[in-house]
């Protein structure tokens, strides 16, 4: 990808405005709106409405509790909302329920997931890992039958090249350092083709040069896909130059530029207040 | 057979879309493994049945018909032990209704074996006896067609493959997991038992079915039929070896362990387990329910004993015995396991279960990965 698409694209996020209106706005590609989710009355997200734009890295923080994981629940159908919805726009003209779907139904119209904890199949080498997440059709009956074909291997080759397991292709993944395993898990996400990444802590315990080489990779995926990023390493949410969220207590805090947010009171208070 | 195996043991076999089913399906098994099959069928379908039937009794290398039948016995349990291992060992599910399978495929065809007796029962009525003693009058719907063989072939395969998918849809909808789904299972295979020791249910009661004469004419003691029923058991076992063997190394096989392992991730790439789960538990129940259908007529009776709750938990025993994950040790479990059960209840009657627990627990402490895992571990050792 050139550098000038990528700077392209971040002024072009930055002029966009921080809108959350109600109606679907020119470039959204997820709309959630007034989402409420409690877990014996305590209110992990409260009357929540978020927009993402197709294409855009964003970065979401808050401290523990805010409701960022759980979040990322309700997009994925893994935790179901009580009120509110989550629309989805593939293409123009086109609307999905994601509320609706069920957990793979959600992962194949196009939503890749990442877990907190680096959630691989230990058992199986890092090819396999790679091979079991390619974009195809996932019934038993193709399964059943299915043959890793050239193009399934040159993908496969392309993704461990860019997540630097070249070397590993024939490991077992559980014999991976947690910094690896947590990029083979984003080569996975990679490999299923999805038009938005939804990553959760993808640098918890990763190295300093891992990190810094994750947010390169990100800043490179800006532009092809849209990337929602939780994390609390703060210096890697600098590097990403991206748009901020900042939840707290199941509510939008505020959002903005990462030097605007940084210096918010609000953001402060909650960050080192209490 | 031209098959290259030697170029297709790894793993992520080397085939491409263009190599033809029936190969991948063959070349699933690598060399060694054919080498072993091999020995196995010359040993099973050829020098067994030969002995039995070719040497004189009082010959030193003459099988009699008691290990004849016992080792026949054997090999069911051996298939049975496979099943388990496809959907405890490779899916993750541990099931404690095997038994339930086993038992249905036998009652299927020994339905087809009641019907054969004919006249020659004790009350010479062409209905089944316990039915002249409760007074039907004829056979209950259900038994009609029993007395064609192929129905009941059928019947062997669609009784266990229907219930354990109608079971197996609800439960794993439900999201049922681990030890959940190991008590619900036994508890549908509670109520089998007990519906099946009701004398009005129709299969006998407590008593089953026993006494049988026939197999399409031909009689079921004589040494050439049991030679045969040995010899099909074993094919039948080596049949499910193979399959099972080209389903694990399949994509579709990678899939399964990964629901094993990291069932969340594999949703969130898009795939149901539902029907992953839901394929491989009901192949396993119709592989149960053919073993069945082939023990009953060498044992010569089924009945509600079968669906015991403990024969399906020594089911899962054998297979932990032999090393779960690998098909060739649950097979080997099973053999083990019940060779060491006829010799020890002649000669110890009243200690079997207190052997087989510690047997089970000496296994799970020590061999984790079971026999197979202790001959992996001796060899790694000479090797070194």
């Amino acid at each position: 990808m050139s550098d000038t698409t990528l700077e392209g694209n971040t002024s072009h996020v930055q002029e966009k405005g921080f809108s959350s209106s109600e109606t679907k706005p020119g470039n959204t590609i997820l709309q959630i709106s007034n989402i409420t989710v409690s877990f014996d009355g305590f209110k992990a997200l409260n009357d929540l409405s978020l927009n993402f734009e197709l294409n855009e890295l964003r970065c979401i923080i808050g401290p523990n509790g805010a409701g960022k994981t759980t979040m990322m629940d309700c997009i994925t159908g893994k935790t179901r909302a009580d009120e509110g919805t989550v629309l989805w726009y593939p293409e123009v003209n086109k609307t999905v329920d994601l509320l609706k779907l069920s957990e793979a139904e959600i992962a194949l119209i196009g939503i890749g997931r990442k877990f907190q904890k680096p959630t691989i199949f230990e058992s199986h080498t890092v090819f396999e890992n790679l091979e079991l997440a390619m974009k195809t059709d996932k019934r038993v009956r193709f399964s059943l039958f299915a043959v890793v074909d050239d193009v399934t291997r040159d993908r496969i080759a392309d993704i461990l090249r860019l997540i630097n397991l070249n070397e590993h292709a024939d490991q077992l993944a559980g014999r991976l350092s947690h910094g690896q395993k947590q990029w083979l898990e984003i080569g996975m996400l990679l490999m299923q083709d999805p038009k938005l990444l939804l990553l959760d802590e993808p640098v918890a315990g990763m190295t300093d040069d891992e990190t810094e080489r994750t947010g390169e990779l990100f800043n490179s995926l800006k532009g092809k896909h849209t990337l929602v990023v939780v994390e609390h390493d703060m210096a890697f949410v600098e590097q990403l130059k991206s748009k901020v969220t900042v939840l707290d207590q199941g509510s939008l805090l505020c959002e903005g530029p990462m030097a605007e947010v940084q210096a918010n009171p609000k953001v402060i208070e909650v960050y080192l207040g209490r | 057979m031209h098959l290259k195996v030697g170029l297709l043991t790894t793993k992520i076999i080397m085939s491409t879309t263009h190599t033809p089913f029936v190969v991948r399906f063959f070349s699933a098994t690598g060399r060694k493994g054919w080498v072993a099959l091999a020995l196995f069928a010359l040993l099973t379908i050829v020098a067994v049945p030969s002995s039995h039937l070719l040497l004189p009794v009082d010959h030193a290398l003459h099988i009699p018909t008691f290990y004849v039948t016992l080792l026949g016995k054997i090999m069911c349990y051996a298939i049975v032990a496979v099943a388990m291992d496809l959907i405890w060992g490779y899916a993750g599910v541990l099931s404690l209704a095997q038994g339930l399978f086993f038992a249905l495929g036998a009652y299927a065809f020994g339905m087809y074996l009641m019907r054969e007796i004919g006249l020659d029962g004790v009350y010479q009525s062409h209905l089944a006896d316990y039915m002249v003693f409760l007074d039907w009058k004829e056979y209950p719907w259900y038994w009609k067609f029993t007395e064609h063989f192929l129905y009941s072939m059928m019947l062997v395969i669609v009784a266990p493959g229907l219930l354990a998918f109608v079971f197996g849809f609800f439960v794993f909808r439900s999201r049922v997991k681990g030890v959940y789904f190991a008590i619900i299972s036994q508890a549908m295979l509670y109520a089998f038992l007990l519906l099946f020791f009701m004398n009005n249910f129709g299969f006998g009661g407590n008593n089953g079915f026993t006494d049988f004469k026939r197999i399409l004419g031909y009689s079921i003691t004589s040494p050439e039929m049991r030679a045969t029923l040995f010899a099909l058991s074993a094919s039948m076992l080596m049949f499910a070896l193979l399959l099972g063997r080209y389903l694990v190394t399949s994509k579709f096989g990678r899939i399964l362990t990964a629901i094993r392992d990291a069932e969340m991730r594999v949703m969130f790439l898009g795939y149901n387990p539902l029907w992953y789960k839901l394929f491989i538990w009901t192949l396993a129940a119709i592989i149960c329910g053919v073993a069945g259908a082939l023990y009953v007529p060498q044992v010569g009776i089924i009945n509600p004993s079968e669906m015991a709750t403990a024969n399906s938990i020594e089911i899962a025993i054998w297979t932990a015995i032999g090393g779960r994950g690998t098909l060739i040790g649950p097979a080997i479990g099973a053999v083990v396991v019940n060779l060491s059960k006829s010799w020890f209840t002649v000669a110890f009657p009243e200690y079997w279960l207190y052997f087989l627990g510690l047997m089970f627990v000496l296994v799970t402490l020590l061999l984790p990965q079971g026999l197979v895992g202790l001959y992996q571990q001796l060899r790694a050792r000479m090797v070194r």
